[in-house]
């Protein structure tokens, strides 16, 4: 063989098995759902509870009923371990093979699929996460961010801490302090959190971590014993959560005043500071625990028979009800397309109408076995996300507890700074789609 | 016999100094290019050439940058990834306030900005060598990654410190931002590469090459014979971190398109180009080609492929399967050839030559 007929059979391998890959994976009774993973990587912590959650609730819908309306939902997961290139093979992975909806579970993720998906008509759905500013829907006809956004944590802590205080009145000259992932993640909630500091009078500190500093956050708590901030709200995720509990106890920092965002309550990131993290809180958009019908159907027709990979006590923590919430959403907007559409199996341009009328009322919660698992959410045209309840959850030392009521963030705070954001973003990308789709009634 | 050299009479000196001496090389080099021309996104798909191709020609020139520095001129540099955010900020903030300029023109002078602060960092290379200098560059990682965070300037004070990649235009097609096809970003990889290959080629064959080669193999050598040290080893960092910024400039523009840019700069980034330039083969260009393909495309392959063909892989398995196999890989490959795959493939040739009669 010549040097020339090695390398063209080389890359005509190359050329074939990448052909391999991208066979369709579509059958006619079936639709793909392309989910986004981590069980590896320093946020695997957070990352395998999730998606144990998200896919047990597929897998339960297809044993249980079936799939939707007979259609059975063909769910995989790719594998990012929370790197952004990864995150973008995932993405033209999902894409090649069809997938009616892109989960990219991670920000930074979700920042370089938005302008893909725009282009590719694949609705992104960030549940809880990514830009805040895409709850636009007007600009951002593809990316749906339900229940809330970082922007609606950061107005609820506030609201928490005033609530605590005795009025917003009392916040004027207390000290917030935000441990963020050093990462867009992280900062995402500062714009809300300065706005407010600066309405009522209270004053926010940075405590930026950097990712390969997660487990290593002592010169941090250094100085957050020398500003002494009334309260910490931690944006934080994977390893650096159980880092903040335990660094909170070891420095004293009184533990009901450290809250941190929804994605900083699992079980094992409060369970790592022993029994002195109880009294730890959280803010939390779905309830914990197996008292649900549809938890208990997710123990009786998929973990029992053996066809999860959770072990049974670890069914009902709350990041695993998370992703169980996530799939949920997926499952009941795959409902609502078939509802529009009249098709039984629905593609990408159907779940994005699904997903823009999905109203998840109080009788459907019921209907589904979710009754007070969750508040009501509603999506429309305009607004993406629907800006729901959250709760301050408390860790009692063994388990997520939900001591007060469901909260609405502050949405006249928040609305008009996502419209400015939005608006900012998509003259900053020159040339962005104009939205075309035409408005879905809520159903 | 296949590589019979017998009958290809040099006439002038031109043709005994060609890079390609030998016509099956010729051959061989128009049938890559016109495979990677015509071939890849005729037969590609949109999967392969977005996530197998753009990557690999990104790294490929990172390794080309790396190994000026490391594998000619001798200077080992942990600071790669931060010379690439240099190139990759710089040319966000040039699109910034020159919108109408043409982004390939505003890629290649990224890279003029990656080469002052390589230059910067390369000093102390004056001094010190070997392992001290390596933890001089690891300054260099460090402390630009920190500047990357640090300095929302560089990101024009957006919300989450993400780079967001506009739209930019060629001949009015897209190349940059969403719309970009993945077809066309690939060609503008493939011209960028192309053309600066080129460039190193010449470069490493002339007369600064060969200064550089000869600080590699002794530098006090190198002083007596009349070469400044000073000149060779600054030209070398200034060089590769030229390189360095241009592939930097195209990971963000041309590969990623907009992302958490200070996220992708990283340490493990600055070794990962370092393992491609030693399997690869130090101080070699194809080598550069072939670590790039080794370490950056292969695990991508691996993962999307084995599923693929049948081979029963759960996503997290998958990922530890490849770090495994990737790991084997390299350590089996630097006992059987240190010097690389370029090595190798030389070693390759000279059997073809004598096949089938091996003396």
């Amino acid at each position: 063989m010549t040097k020339s007929s090695i390398i063209r059979s080389v890359a005509l391998g190359a050329l074939l098995a990448a052909g391999a890959i991208a066979a369709p994976a579509n059958a006619q009774d079936s639709v793909y759902f392309a989910n986004n993973a981590y069980r590896t990587g320093p946020f695997s912590g957070s990352g395998i509870p999730i998606g144990d959650g998200m896919r047990d609730y597929i897998s339960m819908i297809n044993e249980r009923d079936g799939g939707v309306n007979g259609v059975k939902v063909i769910y995989e997961e790719c594998e990012t371990g929370y790197d952004t290139k990864k995150s973008i093979e995932c993405y033209e992975q999902a894409k090649s093979k069809n997938t009616i909806v892109y989960s990219p579970w991670s920000t930074g993720a979700t920042l370089a699929a938005i302008p893909r998906a725009h282009v590719d008509k694949i609705p992104i759905l960030s549940m809880a996460y990514g830009l805040s500013a895409s709850a636009d829907g007007t600009n951002f006809p593809w990316v749906f961010i339900p229940p809330f956004t970082y922007w609606d944590g950061a107005s609820l802590m506030v609201k928490h801490m005033a609530a605590e205080l005795g009025g917003m009145d009392k916040l004027k000259g207390k000290k917030l302090g935000l441990i963020h992932l050093d990462a867009p993640f992280g900062k995402e909630p500062i714009p809300v959190l300065e706005n407010l500091a600066k309405k009522y009078g209270f004053e926010v500190k940075l405590y930026p971590v950097a990712a390969a500093d997660m487990q290593n956050q002592g010169s941090l708590w250094l100085s957050i014993r020398r500003d002494r901030p009334d309260y910490l709200y931690n944006q934080g995720w994977g390893a650096m959560n159980p880092t903040a509990v335990k660094e909170a106890i070891k420095n004293n920092f009184p533990i009901g005043k450290l809250v941190g965002v929804w994605w900083a309550g699992g079980d094992d990131d409060a369970r790592a500071g022993g029994p002195e993290a109880k009294g730890y809180k959280s803010l939390n958009l779905n309830a914990a625990g197996q008292n649900f019908p549809a938890i208990q159907d997710i123990l009786k027709h998929v973990v029992e028979k053996g066809k999860s990979t959770t072990p049974k006590e670890k069914v009902g923590e709350n990041l695993y009800n998370r992703g169980v919430y996530n799939s949920m959403l997926v499952v009941e907007a795959i409902r609502n397309a078939q509802k529009l559409t009249g098709k039984k199996v629905v593609n990408a341009e159907d779940m994005r109408r699904g997903l823009e009328s999905l109203n998840i009322t109080e009788a459907r919660l019921k209907e589904i076995g979710m009754e007070g698992f969750a508040t009501p959410t509603s999506i429309s045209c305009t607004d993406h996300s629907g800006h729901s309840k959250a709760y301050v959850a408390e860790w009692d030392g063994t388990k997520w507890t939900k001591p007060g009521e469901w909260l609405e963030p502050l949405k006249d705070e928040v609305r008009p700074l996502i419209e400015a954001n939005a608006k900012d973003y998509v003259e900053k990308a020159g040339n962005w789609p104009k939205r075309t789709e035409s408005c879905e009634k809520s159903s | 016999m296949f590589y019979r050299e017998a009958g290809q009479y040099k006439t002038n000196y031109a043709a005994d100094m060609a890079v390609f001496p030998l016509r099956q090389d010729r051959i061989g080099i128009a049938v890559i290019l016109g495979i990677a021309l015509v071939g890849v996104p005729l037969i590609g798909n949109d999967f392969f050439i977005a996530s197998v191709m753009i990557p690999f020609l990104v790294f490929s020139l990172a390794a080309i940058g790396l190994n000026i520095l490391t594998g000619y001129t001798g200077l080992i540099s942990l600071g790669t990834a931060a010379f690439m955010g240099v190139g990759a900020y710089s040319c966000y903030k040039l699109t910034t306030y020159f919108p109408g300029v043409n982004i390939v023109v505003l890629i290649l002078l990224s890279g003029l900005f990656s080469a002052a602060i390589g230059v910067l960092f390369g000093l102390p290379s004056l001094r010190i060598k070997g392992f001290y200098l390596a933890v001089a560059t690891l300054a260099a990682q460090f402390f630009l990654q920190w500047a990357f965070v640090r300095v929302p300037w560089l990101f024009n004070y957006n919300a989450s410190g993400a780079i967001e990649v506009p739209q930019r235009t060629l001949f009015g097609l897209p190349i940059t931002g969403a719309a970009a096809t993945p077809e066309t970003r690939y060609f503008v990889c493939l011209g960028l590469v192309v053309v600066l290959t080129w460039f190193a080629s010449n470069l490493v064959h002339g007369k600064l090459g060969r200064s550089w080669m000869a600080v590699r193999d002794m530098d006090i050598a190198a002083e007596l014979m009349g070469i400044k040290l000073l000149n060779a080893k600054l030209t070398a960092f200034a060089v590769s971190s030229y390189f360095a910024g241009v592939a930097g400039a195209m990971m963000i523009f041309l590969w990623y398109g907009g992302g958490e840019a200070n996220d992708v700069f990283t340490i493990r980034l600055s070794f990962n180009i370092l393992f491609m330039v030693i399997i690869g083969g130090l101080g070699s260009l194809i080598g550069s080609f072939m670590g790039a393909a080794f370490i950056a495309s292969l695990p991508t392959i691996l993962k999307f492929g084995l599923p693929a063909l049948g081979v029963p892989l759960s996503g997290a398995a998958a990922e530890h399967v490849t770090f495994m196999l990737v790991g084997a890989l390299i350590i089996i490959f630097l006992i059987v050839e240190p010097h690389g795959l370029a090595r190798l493939w030389q070693i390759g040739k000279q059997k073809l030559r004598t096949w089938p009669f091996p003396y």
